[in-house]
C-alpha cells in the first residue's frame, strides 16, 4: 500500500523525456533520477518525494527499450506508475526490474496532478482521496506476479536455478 | 483455430504444439543482443543477481553502435564494460570500433540472423529482423540479462494485425512511405502489445531493405514485432551468409487478425512524419516549404547501401542548400566499403556533405550532429520525439532517403 501526490502526464509519454538519451551515460540510477521527466517536467526531480505517483495517459513509455527509464523513475522515489496503457518494452522492463505499474483507464482520465492517491498492489484498488473516486486496476497474471514477489526476473530466475 | 507466423514461431521454441494469443510461456533464444547503452547495464544485473555462467557464447551479439567511436569518457567505460564481459565468457559476436555497424543493420549482414528464429535484442528496433521471416523483438537489460543466463526468455504470445500490401511501389517511393504511412493510419499505439504481419502480392516487390525499414519501424506503432513471409528474395539474401539450418514457417490459413488493413502500394505517396510522433504523417506536398538547418542520412532504419543510392542519386551533381548541414552515415562497415566503390561517397562529399564512419550517433541525440534551440533537422531515422536529436526546443522530421536528399538541395 502507498500513498502520495500525482504527477499527471498525458498520452504517449515517451522514453526519451522519461530519459533524454544524452544521460544514458549516466552511470547510477540516482544519477539517472536527477534528469528524470527533465523534458516534459523540469521541475519533477526537484519536486518528487518518496511514495509519490505518476499518472500517464495511453501508451505510457513508448520509444526506446531503454530500462533506464523505468530505473529513473524508480529511483526518482515514485512509488508506481498509474497508466491508460503501457508500451509492452516499459511494462516488461517495469516488471523485470520489480517496479509496480498499473494498467487503469478510469483512473488514469480522473486523476489530477496533485491529488492525493493511495494504491493497494495487493488488490489493485486505486483511491483518489481528494476526491472520493475509487478505481480498480487490471490485476497481474500469478506468474507475473511471482517476479515480482522475488523483487524482479534475474532474482526470480537465480532462485529457480538454484532451487 | 490457426496460428499467425509469430504464433508459430513461439509455440515451436516453447516446445509447444499450439499457442493462443495471451498465453504465457518461457521459450527457448536463437540469439541475444545489446549494444554499448544496453548491455552495461545488463552485465551489471546479471553479475548482481549472482550468475557465472552465459547459455551459449556463439548466440549472444555485442555491438558497440551508440556512442561510438566513443565520444566521451563515460561512454568509453561503458564499452570497456562490454569488452570485458565478452572476453570473460568469449564471446564470438562482439563488434568494435573498426568492424562494427549499426546492429540491425549489421546482424542481417552478418548471417546472425534466420528466417524463424527467436531473437531478442536490449534495443527496440529489434524487430527489424522479421523482415526475414523470424520473431524478434526489443527488450530490457534486465531481459538481455535473463537471455544470457538462460538462453529463455518469457513471453506474451501477440495477438495480430494483418497488413495486407497490393500493387507496387512507385518510383521515389520506398518502405519507409510504407510503414510512416501505416503508422500514421494506425498511431503510435495502433499495434499495441500485436505483431505486424505483413502480406499480400505487394510483398514480392519490395527489395529486402525496403522490408528491413518497414520491420524496424513496427516498433513505432507500438507492435512486439513486425513480420514478412519467407519468399525468394528472402532466400537470395540469406545465400551466403546463414550457414545452419532454419525453418520457414508460414501463418495458417484460418489464423486469427484483429483487425486487417490493406495498402495500395500503388498510391502511396512520399510520406513525411512531422513533429514530434512518428503518427503525424504528412505527404510530401503537404509538408513542403519546411525550412531545415540539418539532414541526417543513415540510422538502422535508412542506412543500407540502397538508401545510399537513393540519396546520391538526388544529390548527384548538386550542393546541399547553404545553412544546412547534411549528414551521411552508412550503416555499416561493408555499406561504406561499397558506398565508396560505387562513387557514392564522392557524390556525397562534392556535394557538400559530411560522412562518418558506421554509428548511431545523430539518431539518440548522441553525437555526430546533435541540434541546438529552434533548429530541425529532416532525417531517415525512425523517431521524431520532443528532443529526440537534442535540444528539447528542436524538431525532427521524419522521411525517406529521396526525400532528404531533396529537401536538402530543395533548389533540385
Ligand atoms: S540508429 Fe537510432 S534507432 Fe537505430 S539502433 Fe541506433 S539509436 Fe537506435
Amino acid at each position: 500500500m502507498v500513498k502520495g501526490t500525482v504527477f499527471q502526464y498525458g498520452d504517449n509519454v515517451d522514453t526519451d523525456v522519461i530519459i533524454p538519451a544524452r544521460y544514458l551515460n549516466a552511470p547510477s540510477p540516482e544519477e539517472l533520477a536527477k534528469h528524470c521527466m527533465e523534458d516534459i517536467d523540469p521541475s519533477y526531480a526537484a519536486s518528487v518525494k518518496p511514495g509519490d505517483i505518476i499518472v500517464g495517459g495511453w501508451n505510457f513509455g513508448c520509444g526506446s527499450s531503454r530500462e533506464h527509464a523505468p530505473m529513473a523513475i524508480q529511483a526518482s522515489g515514485a512509488a508506481c506508475v498509474i497508466a491508460a496503457s503501457f508500451a509492452r518494452i516499459f511494462y516488461r522492463n517495469a516488471i523485470n526490474i520489480g517496479f509496480p505499474i498499473l494498467e487503469c483507464p478510469e483512473a488514469a482520465a480522473a486523476i489530477h496532478s496533485g491529488d492525493t492517491v493511495s494504491v493497494d498492489f495487493a488488490t489493485g484498488k486505486i483511491v483518489d482521496e481528494t476526491t472520493g473516486e475509487t478505481f480498480q486496476a487490471t490485476g497481474f497474471p500469478p506468474f507475473i506476479e511471482e517476479i515480482i514477489r522475488h523483487g524482479g526476473l534475474l532474482k526470480y530466475l537465480k532462485a529457480r536455478q538454484d532451487g | 483455430m490457426g496460428m499467425t507466423m509469430t504464433q508459430k514461431i513461439l509455440a515451436a521454441h516453447a516446445g509447444l504444439d499450439s499457442v493462443r494469443a495471451g498465453d504465457l510461456i518461457e521459450a527457448k533464444l536463437d540469439l541475444v543482443l545489446g549494444n554499448d547503452i544496453t548491455t552495461p547495464v545488463a552485465i551489471t544485473t546479471f553479475d548482481q543477481a549472482g550468475f557465472t555462467k552465459i547459455f551459449d557464447k556463439d548466440k549472444i551479439a555485442i555491438v558497440l553502435d551508440h556512442y561510438t567511436p566513443c565520444k566521451d569518457i563515460k561512454s568509453a567505460q561503458l564499452c570497456d564494460q562490454a569488452r570485458k564481459f565478452a572476453k570473460r565468457f568469449g564471446i564470438t559476436h562482439l563488434y568494435d570500433v573498426g568492424t562494427v555497424g549499426i546492429e540491425h543493420a549489421l546482424l542481417p549482414e552478418k548471417g546472425l540472423t534466420a528466417p524463424g528464429e527467436l531473437i531478442i535484442g536490449a534495443d527496440s528496433h529489434t524487430c527489424t529482423y522479421g523482415a526475414l521471416g523470424a520473431f524478434s523483438t526489443g527488450v530490457g537489460s534486465t531481459d538481455m540479462a535473463a537471455g544470457m543466463a538462460m538462453g529463455e526468455n518469457w513471453f506474451k504470445v501477440p495477438s495480430a494485425i494483418q497488413v495486407v500490401l497490393k500493387g507496387s511501389l512507385r518510383p521515389f517511393v520506398s518502405g519507409k512511405d510504407v510503414i510512416l504511412h501505416l503508422i500514421g493510419e494506425i498511431g503510435v499505439d495502433g499495434a499495441l502489445y500485436q505483431s505486424l504481419e505483413f502480406t499480400g502480392e505487394g510483398v514480392a516487390s519490395l527489395s529486402m531493405d525496403d522490408r528491413f525499414t518497414i520491420a524496424n519501424m513496427a516498433i513505432e506503432a507500438g507492435a512486439k514485432n513486425g513480420i514478412f513471409p519467407v519468399d525468394d528474395k528472402t532466400i537470395a539474401y540469406i545465400e551466403g551468409r546463414v550457414n545452419r539450418p532454419y525453418t520457414v514457417y508460414e501463418a495458417d490459413a484460418d489464423a486469427e487478425y484483429t483487425r486487417t488493413v490493406v495498402i495500395d502500394l500503388d498510391q502511396l505517396e512520399p510520406t513525411v512524419s512531422l513533429p514530434h510522433l512518428p503518427s503525424n504523417t504528412k505527404t510530401i506536398g503537404e509538408a513542403a516549404g519546411l525550412p531545415i538547418q540539418q539532414a541526417v542520412i543513415g540510422s538502422c532504419t535508412n542506412g543500407r547501401i540502397s538508401d545510399l543510392r537513393a540519396a546520391a542519386e538526388v544529390l548527384k551533381g548538386k550542393k546541399v542548400a547553404d545553412g544546412v548541414r547534411c549528414i551521411v552515415i552508412p550503416a555499416t562497415q561493408a555499406i561504406y566499403l561499397e558506398a565508396i566503390h560505387e562513387g557514392l561517397v564522392d557524390i556525397f562529399i562534392e556535394a557538400g556533405c559530411a560522412v562518418s564512419t558506421p554509428t548511431c550517433g545523430p539518431c539518440l541525440g548522441g553525437h555526430m550532429g546533435v541540434m541546438c534551440e529552434g533548429e530541425r533537422a529532416v532525417t531517415t531515422t525512425n523517431r521524431n520525439f520532443v528532443g529526440r536529436m537534442g535540444h528539447v526546443k528542436s524538431e525532427v522530421v521524419l522521411a525517406s532517403p529521396a526525400v532528404a536528399g531533396c529537401l536538402a538541395d530543395p533548389r533540385g
